[in-house]
């Protein structure tokens, strides 16, 4: 076999994009049940509570255990459609500060014990209300919350301080695992090193360094699921040694993302036994500019910073040899909330007349006094997508006259340069579990109310903008709302840059079936959907 | 013999201290810590109780010489504590690592020396010949090449050429050892030879200066045969500093493979400590450098112990 | 291994030299030692290389050219182009800069540093060269790489600091053998003579031990040279070396010329081969040296 034909690329590239488009993919076969699904995991879980931890580490190897009281379709891939997953039904109060669920009879714990409404508090108050000691990652997302009730057995009420359209959203977050109460309450971190949920997997056995297997649950809620005899989960450190996994079909998948030379040479070498699923991702890098720092300060400065960047070719580009792709706004192209492209181009660096845009960046740069303009980047030090970002924005940099000199930050001390203020321009980045405006656009608020502002900024127009998309009943008012920030935020004042939408690439075995892929790489890994045609 | 076997003893004590209160307070200097890291996975952000609260559950709080104490405790009974990243104790976690890691040590040595022996002897018999310049210029070109650029090299052409990739997943020796040698001969091409361009060169002039001692020219005056002179009394005494090159290479196979572990993918102990020294896993990097320099240290006891023995001139340096 | 250079080797080549003159030397050097004399061409010849870069590189090494990814070696780019379509001969010529930068600071700092620690160490003796002994010995047993990595870390990601995490490890492996010479030296009556005459102690040093250590220090010089290159290439390799966009052979072989590996080999094979080559010419001067300076070793 030579170097692959122009024919084997095109099958992939057709595969890639028959199923790009939004397919569900369960209800074309007929599911088969049997096998074990094999995925690798680049990422080992730091201990077993999704309450605490914030990587698809924990998530990948131990969702299939669990489940949520909400989970976003798996069939919708575009991530945002909120159904109940132990929820049945659910109501909102007419003032929207009452949410009463009604828990689903008949679940059971994989120890026999029948799952209440309790659990369901408990588990809340576990991740909102979390005792002295215990970690909760994501407490401040429900800083909404005033308290959870139980009036009985099958029902859950959460009373909300104030009404929040993203509140349904937010409780489908795949961290929130349901948890039984008793052993809460006995040891509230007992399941940092355990694992006993309702999910449609039960836990088998987890070899560090190497594996983790789960098997079907038999008496599982849902009926006629799962499909799989049982899964299990490699995990590998090196990327060569994830795509030999696949390209060997050692493995059926990868689920958080492959980089796109990668996926063609697994394409190359697999052609139609690989299925490629591909989808903007709500990752990207964003670039933070310390508006203590002279002369960032100067709006002007920010502005011929954005304005330099080409962000059409460098997408056309940069798609080949990195995880990046779509041009975006503070939402995931394609989402409900995101600006139409049109609209899009009116904002500064969103233009597609490059060379008047640089025009105007060097003119901005000469009125602000800026015009031989040399700073350090610091960015974060993983290779995959910070590398090649970074040279790209310096490059587009250099075409406005500024030099700019990189500096690598290690990982571990990247956030402390963050916080810190500790730097002239930096990398940021941000990642959602799902594509909900309340969530994307949080940081952005004045650094007195978020605490990942990096740009130091105060700006009470955004802060109030935030609040009135986030109260917004209509979702009229509240798109009005979002273009008004979207516009302050990365054109008026540019107090952030966004660079390219990260694009989540993934090949995978054809006789993998029912599972679509999403703009998040938490979301849809319960694996109940999924089944192999062979 | 005794003092200089007592006296080299107890020098390795304080050598090892002073490793292990250089990598202690090493680890502290440098930038960014671990609680940052795990709380803040692929948000940018982590709150500040959480990260309070989970510093002083690793006894990061107390004051450093606290720390070091209850450190060195755990150490002299052999506990060396859990990883801060994974929560598993150090040793199990390393214990994971180090069949590959020394197997692979031991199979680089056995194919370095296997092929720098019968070189470095020829280099040295047929000196300024065509075939002394070929061997030197093999030997040099081992330890000129990057050992994880020759990986990499290797990988593409067995992918290229022979459509094949090595096994991308280690299994130990005796659960299954077709699969394991499959894996594990490529790196070990790659750093045999590296090492074996090392002990060519030291083998070639040991011989040489062994071919011109006095003793060597009595035996040829004697008419003894040129291969028995070869083998009783050069050779033998040649692989004495031949011996001690390799001791020090093999001692430094054993987690100096950081590169080429990343380049075939091998869980070792290279990895593991280019991953712990990212992570800020302080009680993992210490253990580990322990580890590595005890390794050495001892190596270097014995190889001080064998030239002790065998050149009374150094025992009363 | 410490190689014992009595007094007379240092002064006899120079005696040589001086009758020869400068040219007859080198000559003399060329046709005895081809070897060497090969690796030191390539040595001068990536020096001019690296001086006159702006004049002979093709392209400029950072110039990013979207039209022109990945494209295989052809007229307009001899070497082909990157990831990001610049060109790989170019980055290659400017990459030399780096390497000899950082190769001969590091090495002539750690050289020197560690042939001042040694001979002191070995001159005064006592206390301060035990105190000393083990201070090196903590060095050599500590791991080289997680030596580079923390100081790295600690100091920040520059090409300063690069050179100065590189040199560190290498002092104290000079300092032992240097010492091991100077040691020797000690011990020669002419030093007690010297003292005994009253000569002061940076006399005796400057003009009796230094001399007598320059043909070890040498050698550790052109060896360290090597050695730095490759550090350099295996550090820039795990990111934590020298950074984009400049040219630097180990950074070449990271990231896209192990993804794009099998579609487009020429990233990754020319560097490799430029870091060998480079390294392969020091070490092939450096062996032709030591033999030259070492008697026991000459005439045979």
């Amino acid at each position: 076999m030579r170097l692959p034909t122009a024919g084997r690329i095109t099958i992939g590239l057709f595969l890639a994009a028959a199923l790009a488009a939004p397919v569900p993919a369960v209800g074309q076969d007929k599911p088969r049940y049997g096998g074990e699904l094999t995925f690798v995991v680049p990422s080992e879980p730091p201990s077993f509570d999704a309450h605490r931890e914030e990587t698809f580490g924990t998530i990948h190897p131990i969702a299939p255990h669990y489940n949520t009281l909400f989970r976003t379709d798996p069939t919708d891939n575009t991530g945002t459609k909120v159904v109940g997953d132990l929820a049945e039904s659910w109501q909102f109060s007419k003032d929207m500060r009452t949410l009463t669920v009604k828990v689903r009879q008949g679940v059971k714990f994989h120890d026999g014990s029948v799952l209440t409404s309790k659990d369901v508090k408990a588990s809340y108050d576990h991740i909102i209300f979390p005792p002295a000691g215990v970690a909760s990652s994501r407490k401040g997302a429900y800083v909404v919350v005033e308290a959870i009730e139980v009036p009985d057995a099958q029902t859950v009420r959460f009373r909300l301080k104030w009404p929040e359209a993203s509140f349904l959203s937010n409780l489908a977050s795949p961290y929130n695992f349901i948890y039984q109460a008793d052993k809460l309450a006995a040891d509230p971190r007992w399941y940092e090193k355990n694992v006993m949920g309702t999910g449609p997997f039960k836990f088998v056995e987890y070899v560090k360094g190497s594996h983790w297997v789960g098997k079907k649950n038999p008496d599982y809620w849902d009926k006629g699921k799962p499909y799989l005899d049982g899964y299990r989960a490699i995990f590998m450190t090196s990327s060569s040694a994830m795509v030999a996994a696949v390209r060997g079909e050692r493995a059926h998948a990868q689920f958080r993302g492959f980089s796109p030379s990668e996926r063609d040479s697994i394409v190359q070498a697999l052609g139609n036994k690989i299925t490629v699923q591909e989808s903007p991702w709500n990752c990207l890098i964003l670039v933070a500019i310390n508006h203590e720092k002279k002369p960032f300060g100067d709006r002007r400065v920010r502005k011929a910073l954005t304005l330099a960047l080409d962000r059409y070719e460098g997408s056309k580009a940069l798609s080949r040899i990195a995880v990046v792709k779509d041009v975006g706004g503070i939402q995931v192209p394609g989402t409900p909330w995101a600006t139409p492209p049109a609209e899009l181009e009116k904002l500064a660096g969103y233009g597609k007349d490059i060379a008047a845009n640089r025009a105007e960046a060097k003119r901005l740069l000469k009125e602000a006094g800026a015009e031989n303009l040399s700073f350090t980047y610091k960015n974060r030090g993983v290779a995959m997508p910070y590398e090649p970002v970074a040279i790209w924005l310096i490059d587009q940099w250099r075409q406005i006259g500024i030099t700019v000199r990189q500096e690598v930050v290690e990982a571990a001390a990247y956030y402390a340069t963050l916080r810190g203020g500790d730097f002239e321009v930096a990398a940021d980045f941000q990642c959602g579990f799902t594509v909900e405006p309340d969530l994307d656009i949080y940081k952005f608020q004045s650094a007195s109310i978020s605490h990942a502002n990096y740009s130091r900024y105060e700006d009470k127009v955004l802060d109030d903008l935030y609040v009135k998309q986030a109260r917004a009943v209509d979702a009229e008012e509240r798109k009005k709302a979002l273009r008004a920030f979207e516009k302050r935020l990365l054109d008026e004042e540019v107090r952030y840059i966004y660079t390219l939408q990260w694009h989540r690439i993934i090949p995978h075995s054809a006789k993998m079936r029912g599972w679509t892929i999403t703009p998040s790489h938490y979301l849809n890994q319960q694996l109940d959907t999924v089944w192999l045609s062979e | 013999m005794w003092k200089y076997v007592v006296k080299r003893f107890f020098l390795m004590i304080p050598t090892l201290l002073g490793v292990a209160v250089f990598i202690f307070f090493l680890m502290r200097i440098v930038p960014g810590d671990i609680v940052e890291l795990r709380f803040s996975g692929e948000s940018s952000y982590a709150s500040k109780e959480n990260l309070a609260a989970e510093r002083a559950r690793f006894g990061l709080d107390k004051p450093l010489w606290r720390q070091f104490v209850t450190w060195m405790w755990g150490v002299v009974r052999l506990d060396f504590g859990t990883s801060m990243w994974t929560g598993a104790p150090i040793l199990e976690e390393i214990k994971l690592r180090f069949a590959l890691s020394l197997q692979l040590a031991i199979m680089a040595t056995a194919v370095g020396v296997a092929l720098a022996l019968p070189l470095g002897v020829a280099a040295a018999l047929k000196q300024d010949t065509w075939i002394d310049y070929v061997a030197r210029m093999v030997s040099i070109a081992g330890i000129a090449t990057p050992s994880f650029w020759l990986g990499i090299l290797m990988i593409l052409t067995l992918l290229v050429v022979f459509h094949w990739l090595p096994p991308m997943v280690y299994t130990p020796f005796w659960v299954n050892p077709w699969q394991n040698l499959l894996q594990l001969i490529w790196p070990a091409l790659a750093v045999g030879y590296r090492l074996s361009a090392v002990v060519t060169r030291m083998t070639r002039s040991a011989m040489l200066e062994v071919l011109r001692e006095d003793y060597i020219r009595t035996a040829r005056a004697k008419g003894l045969v040129e291969t028995l002179i070869l083998k009783r009394h050069a050779l033998k005494n040649a692989m004495l500093p031949v011996l001690t090159v390799t001791g020090i290479e093999f001692a430094f196979l054993m987690g100096g493979l950081v590169v080429t572990e990343q380049v075939f993918n091998l869980n070792g102990l290279g990895l593991l400590f280019v991953q712990a020294v990212a992570r800020r896993d302080y009680t993992m990097t210490q253990a580990l450098v322990l580890l590595v320099a005890s390794v050495f240290i001892i190596v270097n006891f014995f190889m001080d112990l064998m030239y002790g023995w065998l050149d009374p001139r150094i025992r009363y340096r | 291994m410490a190689i014992n250079v009595p007094f007379d080797a240092v002064e006899l080549a120079a005696a040589q030299a001086a009758r020869a003159g400068w040219w007859g030397t080198v000559k003399d050097f060329s046709h005895r030692r081809p070897l060497g004399a090969a690796g030191a061409a390539v040595v001068l010849l990536l020096i001019v290389v690296a001086f006159s870069a702006n004049l002979i590189a093709p392209y400029d090494p950072e110039r990013v050219d979207f039209g022109a990814m990945l494209v295989r070696p052809s007229a307009a780019h001899w070497l082909g182009t990157d990831a990001f379509g610049r060109d790989v001969l170019s980055r290659l010529i400017y990459g030399s800069r780096t390497a000899l930068l950082v190769g001969f600071g590091a090495a002539v700092i750690g050289a020197t540093a560690g042939a001042v620690l040694g001979v002191g160490s070995a001159f005064f003796g006592g206390r301060v060269d035990l105190y000393l002994q083990r201070v090196m010995d903590i060095f050599i047993a500590f791991p080289l790489i997680i030596l580079a990595l923390a100081i790295v870390a600690i100091l920040g990601n520059t090409l300063p600091n690069l050179i100065m995490a590189i040199t560190i490890p290498m002092i104290p492996r000079c300092a032992i053998v240097i010492r091991s010479s100077a040691l020797s030296i000690r011990e020669m009556p002419y030093v007690d003579a010297a003292r005994a005459a009253g000569f002061g102690n940076g006399r005796i040093i400057l003009r009796h031990m230094l001399p007598n250590v320059m043909a070890p220090y040498l050698i550790m010089l052109t060896s360290f040279l090597g050695q730095a290159i490759l550090l350099e290439a295996s550090l820039s390799f795990l990111g934590l070396g020298v950074q984009e966009p400049t040219a630097a052979w180990g950074l070449m072989l990271r990231g896209a010329a192990v993804d794009f590996a099998e579609s487009a080999p020429w990233m990754a094979v020319f560097p490799g081969l430029a870091i060998s080559l480079a390294v392969f010419a020091f070490n092939l001067f450096g062996d032709s040296l030591r033999d030259a300076l070492d008697p026991k070793l000459r005439t045979l």
